[in-house]
């Protein structure tokens, strides 16, 4: 709200101008692995300029402006450092902190300007808080979830929906009010509690198979409310973040609602976590045909053409080092090995990409879903690691089931499909699988890990 | 102030974003969606000039613990979002060695 423009004024708007382009430039560069690295360089610098800008501001507090920095420096590192296994639940803690930051700042601007605030302002500022306040416990809760310090189980009861409708319209109506009296202060805090709680029963009948498309919807919030913050300050830089952050955050959740057939609306709106009520009907138990890790590995060097698909199971036995033995041992026979990576794959988008990547495998045996599936009938053998609805024929053929629609791995179409799990429950979604009873299935079961260490063992030894 | 100009400088600047970020990242290859996620969190945290100016003009006390707030909590987050992206990149690796020099 600066009236006239002095010189250091200028510098900054100009640094913040060249951190803007670098901002967009680092995003670019994110396009392929071999510039990403670049990407990152790029968005640091743009950050030390836009921070050393506003630095330049004249009659601040640098003792208190740097032990903040420092503070959020030390708490940073250890977050940067986490196991890649836990990402998913560090960047869900992420956005809540980002959140954070844009509720308390957008909340001081709130009593810093009343009674003097525009309405155009105050509807800026009721977005921003409202926004950044269900992001701050929503992301909280899928952290919570994440980690399994939350039960991971999506809790449902009676008239959630209308629950939540009416907390968002209570927080809507205050912030109406207060568009109209801005000198209604006290109401304030209240329009902030709502949005928290809102927070909470948003992520209360969310299960884990859903959270790459609820990660990316938070991770979009968060950027929509760091926009709206950008309004209120008058900040063009910050327009420009929030709406790059939150343009990827929208595009993500696309693409995984996509991948899940739901509509994006469905997902706006936050009733993506309708759970299937759990198809338990088809009781009878059909035969499946099971084999040994020495059957498998017989299978497995007598093939030409294997494709992995790896699921959230291998995550959670952690078994992407054995999965990189095996394709070790699998290439050294002259076997071409390639990875069948879903979209929905995991717990967070691209999340399958980063644990093989972490095990070694070169990114350009990880194919994607739509590129992959018509290779499957050359395939000879499919070998399935804790995956399952990504897998279900039941989503081509069957339109009663519950994921009917949804884009699968057509793995079924392989000459032979492999399937590593830990018994024959059903999945996660509580869906029974076809796939598992198919004539060219064999179901292969135990812990991923140790399996496939089973499998590379005999590889290595006796067969020669 | 002219709040009603500035509004509309505003505008054009967060739509014309929008649509640079919509054609930018829907080029970003599926491969680094985690990254990309972990990247435009720290670049989010940009929001920390704004938390900084809350902190630096004291304007009330309120106002600076709030800021002070904000601001460790959106410096973790640049801190954090860069080494991690950082370490996840690092770790994509082509089986074609020819293709990685660019990389130094």
């Amino acid at each position: 709200m600066t009236a006239e423009l002095g010189a250091i004024q200028v510098l900054i708007e100009l640094l913040y101008l060249i951190a803007s382009v670098l901002f967009i430039l680092s995003l670019k560069w994110m396009s392929s692995p071999t510039t990403a690295r670049h990407g990152i360089w790029a968005g640091e610098i743009g950050m030390v300029l836009a921070i050393g800008g506003t630095l330049l501001n004249r009659g601040m507090d640098y003792r208190l402006i740097g032990i903040a920095l420092v503070l959020g420096t030390i708490i940073g590192i250890p977050l940067g450092e986490v196991a890649m296994t836990a990402v998913p639940q560090r960047t869900a803690l992420s956005h809540a902190f980002g959140a954070l930051c844009v509720t308390l700042v957008g909340s001081a601007e709130f009593y810093l300007r009343t009674p003097d605030i525009s309405r155009f302002m105050m509807a800026v500022l009721s977005l921003e808080v409202i926004l950044g306040g269900l992001t701050v416990t929503g992301s909280l809760m899928a952290a919570g979830k994440l980690q399994e310090i939350l039960p991971q189980r999506p809790l449902t009861y009676k008239g959630q929906n209308l629950v939540n409708f009416l907390l968002l319209a209570a927080a809507l109506a205050i912030a109406i009010t207060l568009i109209l009296h801005p000198e209604e202060r006290t109401l304030f805090p209240f329009m902030i509690l709502i949005a928290l709680a809102f927070g909470v029963l948003l992520i209360i009948p969310i299960g884990g198979a859903d959270m790459p498309t609820v990660i990316s919807l938070l991770n979009g919030y968060a950027g929509l409310s760091a926009a709206a913050m950008g309004f209120v300050l008058n900040s063009k830089l910050l327009i420009i973040a929030g709406a790059l952050d939150g343009s990827s955050g929208l595009i993500l959740s696309i693409i995984m609602s996509k991948a899940m057939n739901r509509s994006f609306t469905n997902v706006l709106f936050g009733a993506f976590g309708q759970v299937q009520t759990s198809a338990a009907a088809g009781e009878e138990a059909r035969p499946v045909r099971s084999a040994t890790a020495e059957e498998a590995a017989a299978i497995l060097s007598a093939a030409n053409r294997v494709i992995i698909v790896p699921g959230y199971g291998m995550a959670v036995a952690q078994a992407q080092h054995k999965v990189r033995e095996l394709y070790d041992a699998l290439t050294k026979r002259g076997v071409d090995v390639r990875f069948a990576i879903h979209p929905v794959a995991g717990r967070m988008p691209g999340h399958m990409n980063v644990l093989l990547a972490e095990a070694d495998i070169p990114y350009d045996r990880l194919i994607e879903m739509d590129e992959i599936n018509g290779d499957f009938p050359q395939t000879d053998v499919a070998l399935v690691i804790g995956a399952n609805d990504v897998t279900n024929p039941a989503a081509r053929s069957d339109a009663s089931s519950p994921i009917y629609g949804m884009p699968i791995l057509d793995v079924d179409k392989a000459h032979t499909v492999m399937v590593i799990k830990r018994s024959m429950n059903p999945g996660f979604a509580g869906i029974d699988n076809p796939l598992y009873y198919l004539d060219n299935t064999l179901m292969l079961f135990g812990d991923a890990k140790a399996f496939v260490g089973g499998i590379v063992r005999e590889l290595g030894g006796g067969h020669g | 102030m002219n709040s009603s100009s500035a509004l509309i400088n505003a505008l054009f600047i967060f739509v014309l974003a929008g649509f640079i970020g919509f054609e930018v990242i829907r080029r970003v290859s599926p491969l680094l969606h985690t990254p990309l996620m972990s990247l435009t969190n720290a670049l989010d945290a940009i929001a920390v000039v704004g938390a900084i100016v809350l902190v630096g003009e004291h304007k009330s006390t309120l106002a600076t613990v709030f800021g002070f707030i904000a601001v460790v909590a959106a410096t973790s987050n640049i801190v954090g979002g860069f080494l991690i992206t950082d370490r996840m990149l690092k770790m994509f690796k082509s089986s074609r060695p020819a293709a990685k020099p660019a990389a130094k």
